[in-house]
């Protein structure tokens, strides 16, 4: 009877035992199968960042690339277009870019690096349109306030020239900023991240 | 009553869990004394799930494309070298998967030479048998269609020359091989076809066979090493059979260990030698298909070899290759009329006379040879080797009914040996 | 039952060597494949970039992948990068695969798998075994590759070759030529000791190529081993645990 004791707990051991270096085994194979589900080479050196020279951009000219499959739009904002883009941040759901839909280095007035240019995502934030550029100012069909901006032809949603939404539309946030630098005066690379300057302490 | 045991209840009101359960695990009796040869029925199911789950993540990456790329390249094939290089594990699922074709064979070959040794095919299960050479032959048809996906040298002209096998069948031969191609040659359309058929129609089909064999077999209780029937001596009290145990835990432990030895043997080839000398993986299937340019040498992968032998060996007839075509077919669907064709009065070779183990050693030899023969070249000399072992080769079977009949057996004993 | 298990074991490991050989029945030299010689690896990547990415491409191969190599994404760009722009690129030839077809009737083969459809040794023994021949349109014949279509693009480095023929009777009594040895009429910027090593790193190279997850696939092959020997010895106890009832 003691005996039976004795052989049912080395059972138990190793069953157990058994149980838990299968169990192991087996998330191990999951592995490499979850794996190779994520982005392959080829998409990441298709996702790499894209060079776009920028010199070439006529002030209030808008130009797309593609980074990753999305569009991505370069602004050439005319110093007419930034005056106004302080005027309306009343009608506005995130004037302060408060929502982390930028990099650090963008988080501020102009969602840009240099003022006069606007590097954002052309994809729309409601359900992945890509609005278009309406740049003339009190458009018939935009109202007579209309400062220029971005309008999704899928369901309306209105961004103003630093792609932020406006309020009351569909869109529940801003346009999303990738992260960019400038490699030169005229050479943008977007994809890679300015390196931030540490301000202070 | 915990949560656990209710929800169970729950369940079982629902759908037969815990009867299926004991049904066919811990209630299921099979005889007590299985061996070495009885580990490939469950290594069969494993190598089919490995076959299904790799084949579900390369389908996420491959392109059945005949057409070239930029680089003057067959999508096909570039897919695969993309499977290999940029998909992150990719080479693993890959290689695993054509070291699971291979291994799917041997353990096969094993399986059914199981049956064969221990009489596993004769009455009652009959049945059991004959769905296992339809899944032989549905087997034989996956990688077959498999084979040609990567769209190599070797899978280009290995599929053009089986395909024009059935150009030989009288009278609507060539119309036959063009609607099995879709094209005049071995094509596009003859790739997405055999990709559809290889990873949605067979597989459906393999699957719904495997079912009814384990159904099948499950019906009439497994056979054992010495071919006596458990079911004959019952416990007259719980009518379990004397020589049954559980299935689980005791064949489940047992199955275990043969699934991790398994495992070992295949990880080493997977990992350390994934071409296995170029009998898993051919070196000209690294040159992408070219339709114009025939491969020196063309054999099958050696799974089919010993059927391309017979099929080489017969010469034409009237200048027709279908007797030969015949012949290799008649080879495979032969292996249908084994509980027919056994007249003996036991069922395995540990009672079974002098006569019998001859002629089953003289199969095996045949058998080997041939596909050992199917991977050369053919000269005049292998081709008589070839006739010889193919006689050899069909005298197994179309002899049985005499040879089982006058061979001396042993007598039977009542209960199980060992 | 023995002898079955020994004939399928024999049969396992008895390679087809037959079909990985190159047309003419020549001896091979044996390649110095080495894949953890990384600077072997390196040099034979820039000789791979110099004199074969012009007409052959590898086009399953992203230079990104050069970093198994030991190098960095810059060494790769300002050494390597010459028929592209992006580290992320595929190894693509100079020479437009459709202009080579109309060039050449025939676009020279990708080289990405070469190492895997031809023998290494073999090619070893070829890219040395190039030799002047004034029949032949290119001005070249290969001892290894008879009336092969590609010219010896580093001759700079062999030098010119000649190659000698003996006339040998077979048991038939029909004659034959048969390649005696090579002699070096022209000597090229490196010693033929040089060359052979460089060769040796090309070589290495393109076998690494072949199958860059090779070293990965090793290394997982030992873990996975590993783990299965420790399954096996606990799948090996239980087993004998239960079976206690039953024996």
């Amino acid at each position: 009877m003691s005996q039976q004791e004795v052989d049912r707990e080395r059972r138990k051991f190793l069953v157990a035992a058994t149980a838990a270096v299968g169990t192991v085994g087996a998330a191990a194979v999951a592995w490499p199968f979850i794996a190779s589900m994520l982005p392959s080479a080829r998409a990441k050196a298709a996702g790499a960042p894209v060079e776009v020279d920028i010199g070439k951009v006529e002030p209030g000219a808008i130009i797309a690339v593609e980074w990753r499959g999305k569009p991505v739009w370069v602004v050439h904002r005319t110093k007419e277009m930034l005056d106004l883009l302080g005027k309306h941040d009343n009608q506005l759901a995130d004037p302060l870019s408060d929502m982390p839909q930028q990099p650090d280095y963008c988080k501020n007035k102009f969602r840009s690096i240099k003022e006069q240019y606007l590097v954002a995502v052309g994809i729309c934030t409601h359900l992945g349109c890509s609005p278009t550029y309406r740049k003339e100012i009190g458009a018939a069909d935009l109202g007579a306030d209309w400062p220029g901006g971005f309008f999704c032809p899928c369901h309306g949603s209105r961004f103003d020239l630093a792609a932020r939404v406006y309020k009351g539309v569909p869109a529940p946030i801003n346009l999303e900023i990738p992260p960019h630098k400038y490699v030169s005066e005229s050479l943008l690379l977007v994809g890679i991240d300015s390196k931030v300057e540490s301000v202070g302490a | 009553m915990n949560a656990l045991q209710k929800l169970l209840g729950w369940v079982d009101a629902r759908f037969p869990l815990t009867a299926t359960w004991k049904a066919h695990l811990s209630e299921y009796y099979a005889p007590k004394n299985f061996n070495f040869w009885y580990f490939f029925g469950s290594l069969a199911l494993l190598v089919l799930v490995i076959q299904i789950v790799t084949g579900i993540f390369l389908v996420m990456h491959y392109k059945p494309d005949g057409s070239l790329n930029a680089a003057g390249v067959p999508v096909a094939f570039a897919s695969v070298e993309y499977i290999m290089r940029d998909v992150d594990w990719g080479w693993l699922v890959r290689y695993l998967h054509s070291t699971g074709a291979s291994a799917f064979f041997v353990v096969v070959y094993l399986h059914m030479f199981r049956g064969m040794i221990y009489g596993s095919y004769r009455k009652p299960r009959e049945l059991i048998w004959i769905f296992g050479v339809i899944i032989y032959l549905a087997l034989m048809a996956e990688a077959f269609m498999g084979y040609l996906l990567p769209w190599g040298q070797m899978s280009y002209w290995g599929a053009q020359v089986i395909i024009n096998l059935f150009a030989a069948v009288p009278f609507i031969g060539n119309d036959l091989s063009l609607w099995i191609r879709g094209d005049f040659v071995v094509g596009d359309a003859t790739l997405n076809r055999f990709f559809s058929f290889h990873v949605i129609a067979v597989p459906l089909v393999l699957l719904a066979l495997v079912a009814a064999h384990l159904v099948a077999l499950h019906e009439v209780g497994s056979n054992n090493p010495d071919g006596v029937e458990i079911k004959k001596n019952k416990d007259p009290v719980t009518h379990i059979p004397l020589d049954g145990i559980p299935f689980h835990p005791y064949y489940t432990v047992k199955d275990i260990l043969g699934v991790v030895v398994f495992l070992i043997v295949f990880s080493a080839i997977v990992f350390f030698a994934p071409e296995l000398g170029g009998y898993f993986l051919e070196a000209n299937n690294f040159i992408p298909a070219d339709p114009l340019k025939t491969p020196a040498h063309i054999a099958p992968v050696w799974y089919f070899t010993p059927y391309y032998a017979i099929l080489r060996a017969v010469p034409p007839l009237l200048g027709s290759q279908f007797p030969g075509v015949l012949l290799m077919g008649v080879a495979v669907l032969i292996f249908f009329a084994l509980p027919w064709l056994d007249k003996s009065p036991v069922k395995s070779i540990r009672y079974r006379g002098p006569i019998y183990k001859w002629f089953l050693a003289a199969f095996v030899i045949s058998f080997i040879g041939l596909g050992w023969l199917g991977i050369l070249p053919a000269t005049p000399l292998y081709t008589w080797i070839a006739r010889g072992l193919s006689v050899v080769y069909f005298a197994f079977f179309l002899l049985m009914p005499w040879y089982t009949k006058i061979d001396k057996t042993k007598p039977e004993p009542e209960r199980v040996t060992g | 039952m023995k002898l079955i298990k020994q004939l399928f074991t024999l049969l396992a490991f008895v390679p087809l060597a037959a079909a990985a050989s190159g047309g003419a029945e020549i001896r091979l030299d044996k390649a110095p494949v080495n894949l953890s010689d990384k600077a072997s690896l390196q040099r034979g990547a820039k000789m791979f970039v110099n004199y074969c990415l012009n007409c052959h491409s590898a086009s399953y191969m992203r230079y990104s992948r050069l970093q198994d190599l030991g190098l960095t994404e810059d060494q790769i760009k300002n050494n390597l990068l010459f028929t592209t722009e992006r580290v992320g690129d595929t190894m693509t030839a100079a020479m437009k695969y459709s202009d080579a077809k109309v060039w050449f009737g025939a676009a020279p083969p990708d080289l990405s798998v070469i190492a895997r459809s031809r023998d290494p040794d073999w090619i070893y023994t070829y890219l040395r075994s190039f030799y002047r021949d004034d029949t032949r349109p290119t001005g070249w014949n290969n001892i290894a590759f008879d009336k092969v279509g590609m010219p010896h693009v580093m001759a700079t480095l062999q030098g010119e070759q000649i190659a000698h023929f003996e006339k040998v009777k077979d048991h038939e009594g029909n004659e034959h030529e048969m390649f005696d040895r090579f002699e070096l009429v022209k000597p090229g910027s490196v010693s033929q000791a040089q060359y052979d090593s460089m060769v040796g790193d090309l070589v290495n190279y393109l076998a690494w190529m072949a199958e860059p997850a090779k070293p990965k696939r090793m290394q997982t092959g030992l873990l996975v081993l590993a783990f299965l020997a420790v399954f096996f010895v606990i799948a090996y106890y239980l087993k004998k645990e239960f079976w206690k009832d039953v024996h």
